[in-house]
């Protein structure tokens, strides 16, 4: 059994107009359950229209059970672009395989002047990014993660839906999370946004994350690409697919992330409503649905923005980010995937947090712990 | 309004309360009050029962087609006399339905978490559907749930003790992380502990003391049977849970613009 006989018990449309009726009653009493546990119908509440009057409240109460279970602190990452080599045609993806932009993969040296850039930034934890494509797959990747293994304390990765056998394979050579957005859960608008390649087949990347729980993958990452459809429904089903994960792969820790379309190369497509005033109601929503649930806030969002929502929920950022492989040393110009908009430097925001009485966290595993050799020194 | 049944392996059971057949007076009582509570899963001790072909005391006086039984093998003291128990009880009562208990500790009766998951491995291999009795212990219940246990009986005070639900905390984990259902069992002393239990989310309950040992059993019995219905209802219609007020700091949202929706 995977997730995509769960998902199927459920109509999308059917639960976006059932959040539609939700109303004042049904979030107070939602709001209610914070101490012993809110279900699936409390979360639909406090996604709600009906919880929009609520969201102060709902701010104050992530913040205070964000600052219970994680103290204040911000662990941050830094995401690498390996390449943008893709084969996927997705409308709305600076990488789609129709945009005529310089490709790129980065070699072995490439990959090392990234490192040494992000090290001396004071990076631990390194996310790794690729497009999709059989060429680039499992075995480029794992070369990868033995360069870059000894050089940082974490290292996860955003990449093409792989198989159980090779997401095994790569935890032997050090992966320790995996981010894979399903971009949006509804089966009538998917198609319409991925034309081609691989990711045409919802059913599999759906069931991605079940692969990685069978796999061993210590964490996990979910999210939808908001501004494909319809943000409320897109985030009960994120729930419903928490709940599953948890209750299936209880081992596995977790954590979401909110990616928005912003502008990049390609063509023109219509984007659904989600503005910040969403984006705070669904992070505030699964702070409230879910104590030890990681939430990231992305630099995709601006710095005024960051600078307010970081204490919501928030329990990672990333900061000073490049989207485009290269980005940090070698080949400045190949094209990114999106546009950044808070473009500090991570010190500067390292700084910004300390100013507000938040640590920034850099290191927060160990390499060790993801069954590598322990590494005492390294020469910078 | 009826509430959803409970499904245990495939078997479905109107009734949310199991109980036991030890410490009655009389089997007389024993099958009254059992009748009085509705309940159609029935646990019996495998070593209260005559195996060797004589007509049984307790066997006798339950109506098996009313009743699914259920043999535990309290009395075992590890895995290894506990899969030879249940090999006789699937042998003698012509069920593969076992309630695994293993207590090395006469005291107590405190189920041995180690041997009882070594035990629920090689039962569910051997074509068993296992409901072990536990510790309320959230991680060991996963852990039975991953060996095939078709259900897990983590206990909510010490067995015969009356004392309620002392586990709570941990139940409520339980309840709230398991794949396979949760039946509480031992130490439900009064029909409102029962009440509780379906209250916070629990499949089912077993009691057998705190009916047999009450002044009058077939009462109590029908004093379980209502407390399990209405905790049960009382959960499938949505409790409010207490007020939980944040300690405002200054305001967090009013960097939002106002009124985009």
């Amino acid at each position: 059994m995977t997730f995509v006989s769960e998902w199927k018990k459920h109509d999308f449309s059917q639960i976006s107009e059932s959040i539609k009726t939700k109303k004042k009653s049904d979030v107070v009493r939602a709001l209610s359950h914070v101490r012993t546990g809110l279900s699936l119908d409390d979360l639909a509440a406090l996604l709600s229209i009906a919880a929009e009057p609520y969201l102060e409240e709902m701010a104050q109460l992530s913040h205070q059970l964000t600052v219970e279970r994680f103290g204040k602190t911000m662990q941050l990452y830094a995401p690498m672009y390996l390449t943008n080599i893709c084969a996927n045609v997705c409308t709305y993806c600076g990488f789609s395989a129709q945009n005529k932009i310089p490709r790129k993969a980065l070699t072995d040296s490439e990959i090392l002047a990234e490192a040494d850039v992000l090290k001396a930034h004071g990076f631990e934890h390194v996310l790794l990014v690729t497009g999709e494509s059989s060429r680039y797959g499992a075995e480029y990747i794992a070369n990868a993660m033995r360069l870059l293994r000894p050089r940082f304390s974490s290292l996860s990765m955003e990449v093409q839906p792989l198989e159980q056998k090779e997401y095994a394979y790569l935890t032997e050579n050090g992966l320790n999370s995996v981010l894979v957005y399903q971009e949006t859960y509804d089966p009538v608008v998917y198609p319409k946004y991925h034309l081609k390649g691989p990711k045409s087949d919802i059913e599999y990347r759906l069931e991605t994350p079940d692969r990685l729980g069978k796999a061993g993958v210590k964490k996990i990452g979910l999210g939808a690409l908001y501004g494909l459809s319809d943000w409320r429904a897109e985030s009960w089903y994120i729930g419903l697919h928490l709940r599953y994960l948890e209750k299936t792969y209880w081992k596995t820790k977790y954590s979401l992330s909110f990616p928005r379309l912003r502008p990049h190369e390609g063509s023109k497509i219509e984007v659904t409503h989600f503005d910040e005033r969403c984006l705070v109601q669904a992070a505030c929503a699964f702070r409230l649905f879910s104590q030890e649930l990681e939430l990231s806030l992305s630099t995709r969002e601006g710095i005024e923005f960051r600078n307010n929502a970081y204490r919501l929920g928030f329990t990672s950022m990333s900061a000073g980010s490049k989207t485009n492989p290269g980005g940090y040393a070698s080949d400045m110009d190949s094209l990114e995937q999106f546009a950044i908009d808070d473009e500090r430097s991570p010190l500067e925001v390292a700084s910004f947090l300390k100013s507000a009485g938040y640590d920034a966290v850099w290191k927060d595993w160990d390499s060790t712990y993801d069954g590598q050799a322990p590494v005492l020194s390294i020469a910078k | 309004m009826n509430s959803k049944p409970l499904v245990i392996h495939g078997v479905s059971f109107s009734s949310r309360l199991f109980v036991g057949t030890g410490k009655y007076s009389s089997s007389d009582m024993m099958r009254d009050s059992i009748v009085a509570t509705g309940s159609e899963m029935v646990t019996v001790a495998l070593r209260r029962v005559r195996t060797g072909g004589q007509d049984d005391d307790i066997l006798s006086k339950l109506d098996t087609k009313k009743y699914r039984l259920l043999p535990n093998t309290s009395g075992v003291r590890d895995a290894k006399e506990a899969i030879l128990a249940a090999e006789l009880a699937r042998e003698a009562l012509q069920t593969n339905w076992l309630k695994l208990e293993i207590h090395p500790d006469p005291k107590y009766l405190m189920p041995d978490p180690i041997e009882t998951l070594i035990a629920t491995k090689e039962l569910v291999k051997r074509g068993f559907v296992v409901l072990p009795y536990v510790h309320a212990d959230p991680v060991l219940c996963k852990q039975l749930e991953e060996a095939g246990a078709a259900a897990v009986m983590p206990l909510g005070a010490p067995i015969g003790s009356n004392r309620g639900l002392e586990s709570r905390v941990f139940l409520e984990i339980i309840i709230s992380q398991s794949c396979v259902p949760v039946v509480i069992d031992a130490g439900l002393g009064a029909p409102s502990h029962a009440a509780a239990a379906l209250e916070m989310g629990a499949d089912a309950v077993l009691v057998n003391t705190a009916i047999a040992a009450a002044r009058d059993p077939v009462a109590m019995g029908e004093a379980f049977k209502k407390a399990v219905k209405a905790g049960r209802l009382g959960f499938e219609a949505g409790l409010s849970g207490a007020k939980v007020s944040a300690s405002a700091t200054s305001p967090l949202t009013s960097f939002l613009s106002s009124g985009t929706s």
